[in-house]
C-alpha cells in the first residue's frame, strides 16, 4: 500500500442545518485517479453532505474530520480548503454580475499562487480548456453565470475544476438539467481532468452519467447514511430496480431501535 | 468537535490610505486670500481683481443678492446642509502672483510637486489633448495640444476666456442655469473663479479627452468653479474632470456651476471622478442643453466628500436628442451620497437612459434622487430609469427618490429600482473558488461598478479599480 496521503478522507461525518440532524455518519476514503458515485434519492441529504465538507456557513459539521492530502481541514474556512486543494462543482452554480469569467479565474488562480510567474500559462490553459468543453471563447469576457443556461453553467463548473487542478473534486449533481449532448462534454470534460491525479465523489441522483464517468466504487446515501458500498455493478442494480429496493433491503436488515 | 466559525467579520476599510495618497497638504502660502465670510466686498474684489467687464460684475451682485435672499434647501440632509457655517469660508485664495502658466516649469515648485504627486502631468503626456490645473481660487497651469488649437478648438480657463471671448461666453453664459436657479448656483454665480471653457467649431472631432483637476489645499477653503462647454453642430468632445483635498477637522466648501451646450448633431461626453477628502461640502449644479439630434452623456462617480448633492440634467430640446446619465456613488463613514439624475423632454422623438448604482457601507448613506419629466408637445418619447444599491452591512442606509411626470401620449417607460444585499451563497461560492472572504466581496463591488468602469477611458478604468479597491481594503477588525 501507497504511503502518500489520500487525496480526500472524511470519518464520521454528521452534519446539521440548524438542530436537524441531516448527515448522521459518513465515512470514505478516496486515492487518487478514483471516481466515487454517491447516489441517493431526493431529499437524502447528499447535497448537504457536499456542501457541508466545503465549509457552506449554513451546515455545521457537528461531529467527525475531514482531510484534504491528508490534512484535517473539518475547522478551515472553505477558501482555505478550496487552497489545500479542495473544490465544489456546485448544482446551482451563482451568478457574479460584472466579473468576467477570465479576471474571476484569474483572482481564483491567483489566491493560491502567488508566485506571480505562474500567471503567465492562464490565458492559454483557459483558452485549451474552452476548447475542451466545447465552450465559444466569447464567455471568458461573459459576466460569471450570468444569464447563462443551465447547461452552460455546468460546463462552466468543469472548466474551473479542470483550470484550479484539485486534489479532491465534489460534484453536486453536475448532470441534473442537462440534455445528452451536454452530458456527454461534461462527461468527457471530468475523464480528462481526473486522470490518475485527482479524487472526485460524484453526488447524483441518477444513473445516467455513470454511462460515460466510470465509477470505480458506487455507495448508496439515504437519510443521512451510506447504507451500501460495491462497484459499478450497484450503480446498473439501482437503474434497474430502484432506489426503494435498497430501502426495503436496508429495513429488514436494520432493526428498529 | 463544532465547525466553529469566526464570529468577527473581517472589516472594510473605506478609503484607509486616503491620507497618505490625497490627504496631503502643503503649507498655506498665499499671494491674496479673501477674509472669511461673503459679502459684497469680497464679491467686488474678486471682480476688480480680474478686471472684469461690468455686465460680469453686476451679474455678481445680482447673484450675491439672490443667494443671500434665498433659503437653505428643504429637502435632502438639511441637518448637514444647515450646519454649514457660511462665515468660516474663504470665498476667494489665489495661491500665487502668475497667472495660469502654459509651462510646468513656471508653476510655483511647491504646487507643481503637488500635482505630479497626483499624476497630472504624466497624464496629460500619456494620453490627454489637454489639461487644467485649479489650486484653490485660480488654474495655475493650462494647455492644449498645438494640433487641436489648429483646429480652432478653445480649451481656457473661464477667467481667461471671459478676457479673450467676451461675445461668445457673453451669448452663452448662465444661459442653462440662471443664478437664482438655487441657493449654491447663486453663490457660486457671485464669487466663482477658475473652472473650464471650452468651444468645440462645426463637424470636429476631439479624437482625445480634455481633462480639469481641482485641488483645494487651504483650511476651510471655498472652491467656486465654472465650466461652460459648447459643441458647436455636429462636434464631438470629451471632458473629464477630478478633485481631491486634504483632510482636514474643518470643513470646506466646493460648489461648481457647470452648463453645456451640445448644438445640433454634437455628441457631449462629461466624465467625473469625485474624490474629495471627508470633509468637504460638494454642492453642485449641473445641466446641459441637448438640441436636434444631439447627445449628451454624465458619466459621474462620486467617492469622497462628506455631504453631495449633485444631480446631472439633460434639457432635450430638439427632436431625437438624447440623455445618458451613469450615475455611481460610494458612501463610507461620515458620507452622504446624494446624487442622482434629471432629465427634460421638451421635445419629440427623444431617449433618455439614467442608471445608478450605489454602494453603502459602515455607516454611509447613499441616496438617488431622480426626476424625469415629459412635456405634452414631447411624443414618442423612451425614457429608461434603473437605480441598483448595494448595501454592504447592516447599519449603512440607501434611499431613492425618483419622480416621473409624464404628459405625454406615447411614452415608453422603463423603471426599476433594487435594493440589494451581498448574498452569502455568492460569497460562498467565490471562497469555494479560494477567495477569501475580503476578496470574494472585492471582486463582488467591482463587478458591481463594472458598467460604469468600462465607461471610462482605458486609464482611468484603472485607475478607478484602484481606488474601489482602495476602499474595500480589509483587515481583520
Amino acid at each position: 500500500m501507497s504511503t502518500a496521503p489520500l487525496p480526500f478522507r472524511c470519518e464520521d461525518i454528521h452534519v446539521a442545518i440548524g438542530d436537524k440532524p441531516v448527515v448522521k455518519g459518513v465515512s470514505l476514503a478516496i486515492k487518487a485517479g478514483e471516481i466515487h458515485a454517491l447516489m441517493g434519492p431526493n431529499g437524502s441529504g447528499k447535497s448537504t453532505l457536499a456542501n457541508a465538507l466545503m465549509g457552506h456557513p449554513a451546515y455545521t459539521i457537528t461531529s467527525g474530520h475531514v482531510y484534504v492530502g491528508g490534512e484535517d481541514v473539518t475547522a478551515a474556512a472553505p477558501h482555505e480548503r478550496a487552497r489545500k486543494g479542495m473544490f465544489l462543482a456546485f448544482q446551482y452554480p451563482i451568478a457574479v454580475p460584472g466579473v468576467t469569467v477570465a479576471n474571476f479565474l484569474r483572482a481564483a488562480v491567483k489566491s493560491r499562487t502567488p508566485d506571480e510567474a505562474a500567471m503567465k500559462g492562464f490565458r492559454k490553459t483557459l483558452m485549451a480548456e474552452f476548447e475542451r468543453l466545447e465552450i465559444d471563447p466569447a464567455f471568458a469576457t461573459r459576466y460569471v453565470n450570468d444569464g447563462f443556461s443551465g447547461g452552460e453553467k455546468k460546463r462552466l463548473e468543469i472548466l474551473q475544476m479542470a483550470v484550479l487542478r484539485p486534489q479532491i473534486a465534489l460534484l453536486d449533481e453536475t448532470d441534473s438539467g442537462l440534455d445528452i449532448d451536454a452530458l456527454q462534454i461534461v462527461s468527457r470534460g471530468i475523464n480528462h481532468v481526473v486522470g490518475d491525479q485527482m479524487g472526485v465523489l460524484l453526488v447524483t441522483h441518477y444513473q445516467r452519467i455513470l454511462n460515460y464517468v466510470k465509477p470505480h466504487v458506487v455507495h448508496v446515501f439515504m437519510e443521512g447514511r451510506i447504507v451500501r458500498s460495491g462497484g459499478p455493478e450497484l450503480a446498473a442494480m439501482l437503474e434497474e430496480k430502484g432506489y426503494e429496493w435498497i430501502e426495503n433491503e436496508v429495513k429488514q436488515a436494520a432493526p428498529v431501535v | 468537535m463544532t465547525n466553529d466559525k469566526p464570529t468577527i467579520r473581517p472589516q472594510l476599510h473605506v478609503r484607509e490610505d486616503y491620507q497618505a495618497r490625497y490627504g496631503f497638504a502643503d503649507p498655506e502660502e498665499y499671494f491674496l486670500k479673501a477674509p472669511k465670510g461673503i459679502n459684497h466686498e469680497v464679491v467686488e474684489m474678486i471682480s476688480q481683481l480680474k478686471k472684469e467687464p461690468d455686465w460680469m460684475r453686476e451679474f455678481r451682485h445680482a447673484a450675491l443678492d439672490a443667494f443671500f435672499a434665498k433659503p437653505m434647501p428643504k429637502w435632502g440632509d438639511t441637518e448637514l446642509l444647515n450646519s454649514i457655517d457660511f462665515a468660516d469660508i474663504h470665498y476667494y485664495l489665489k495661491s500665487t502672483a502668475g497667472g495660469s502658466e502654459k509651462s510646468w516649469d513656471d508653476v510655483p515648485d511647491n504646487i507643481k510637486r503637488t500635482f505630479d504627486r497626483l499624476g497630472i502631468p504624466e497624464a496629460e503626456q500619456r494620453f490627454l489633448g489637454g489639461v487644467s490645473a485649479q489650486y484653490e481660487s485660480e488654474v495655475v497651469y493650462h494647455s492644449l495640444r498645438e494640433d487641436l488649437t489648429k483646429q480652432g478648438i478653445i480649451f481656457l480657463d473661464m477667467d481667461t476666456g471671459l478676457r479673450e471671448h467676451e461675445e461668445l461666453v457673453r451669448r452663452y453664459f448662465a444661459t442653462v442655469i440662471p443664478y437664482a436657479d438655487n441657493k449654491f448656483a447663486a453663490l457660486n454665480s457671485a464669487v466663482w473663479s477658475g473652472g473650464s471653457f471650452i468651444y468645440v467649431p462645426p463637424g470636429t472631432d476631439v479624437k482625445i479627452p480634455l481633462q480639469a483637476y481641482f485641488r483645494i489645499n487651504a483650511r476651510n477653503m471655498g472652491q467656486f468653479e465654472r465650466t461652460l462647454i459648447i459643441a458647436d453642430k455636429g462636434s464631438r468632445v470629451h471632458y473629464i474632470e477630478g478633485c481631491t483635498a486634504p483632510t482636514y477637522s474643518s470643513d470646506s466648501l466646493h460648489s461648481a456651476v457647470v452648463e453645456l451646450i451640445a448644438h445640433e448633431g454634437a455628441y457631449i461626453r462629461y466624465t467625473t471622478i469625485q474624490n474629495w477628502s471627508n470633509n468637504v461640502f460638494n454642492l453642485v449644479t449641473k445641466r446641459a442643453v441637448a438640441h436636434q439630434d444631439a447627445t449628451v452623456e454624465w458619466v459621474d462617480a462620486n467617492l469622497g466628500s462628506k455631504l453631495t448633492m449633485k444631480f446631472p440634467c439633460v434639457y432635450l430640446m430638439g427632436e431625437r436628442a438624447k440623455a445618458e446619465i451613469l450615475s455611481v456613488a460610494f458612501a463610507g463613514d461620515g458620507q452622504h451620497q446624494d446624487a442622482g439624475a434629471k432629465v427634460i423632454h421638451a421635445a419629440p422623438n427623444t431617449t433618455s437612459r439614467i442608471t445608478s448604482k450605489s454602494i453603502s457601507r459602515g455607516g454611509g448613506r447613499a441616496s438617488y434622487r431622480g426626476m424625469v419629466k415629459v412635456y405634452p408637445s414631447a411624443t414618442n418619447c423612451k425614457v429608461s430609469v434603473e437605480c441598483d444599491a448595494l448595501l454592504l452591512n447592516e447599519n449603512s442606509r440607501s434611499d431613492t427618490y425618483p419622480t416621473m411626470e409624464i404628459a405625454a401620449e406615447d411614452v415608453r417607460v422603463e423603471h426599476e429600482a433594487r435594493v440589494s444585499k451581498i448574498a452569502e451563497e455568492q460569497i460562498f461560492y467565490l471562497q469555494s473558488r479560494g477567495l477569501s472572504d475580503d476578496e470574494a466581496r472585492m471582486l463582488i463591488v467591482n463587478g458591481f461598478f463594472e458598467p460604469f468602469v468600462k465607461e471610462l477611458p482605458m486609464e482611468y478604468a484603472v485607475e478607478m479599480n484602484r481606488l474601489i479597491e482602495l476602499e474595500m481594503e480589509g483587515s481583520v477588525g
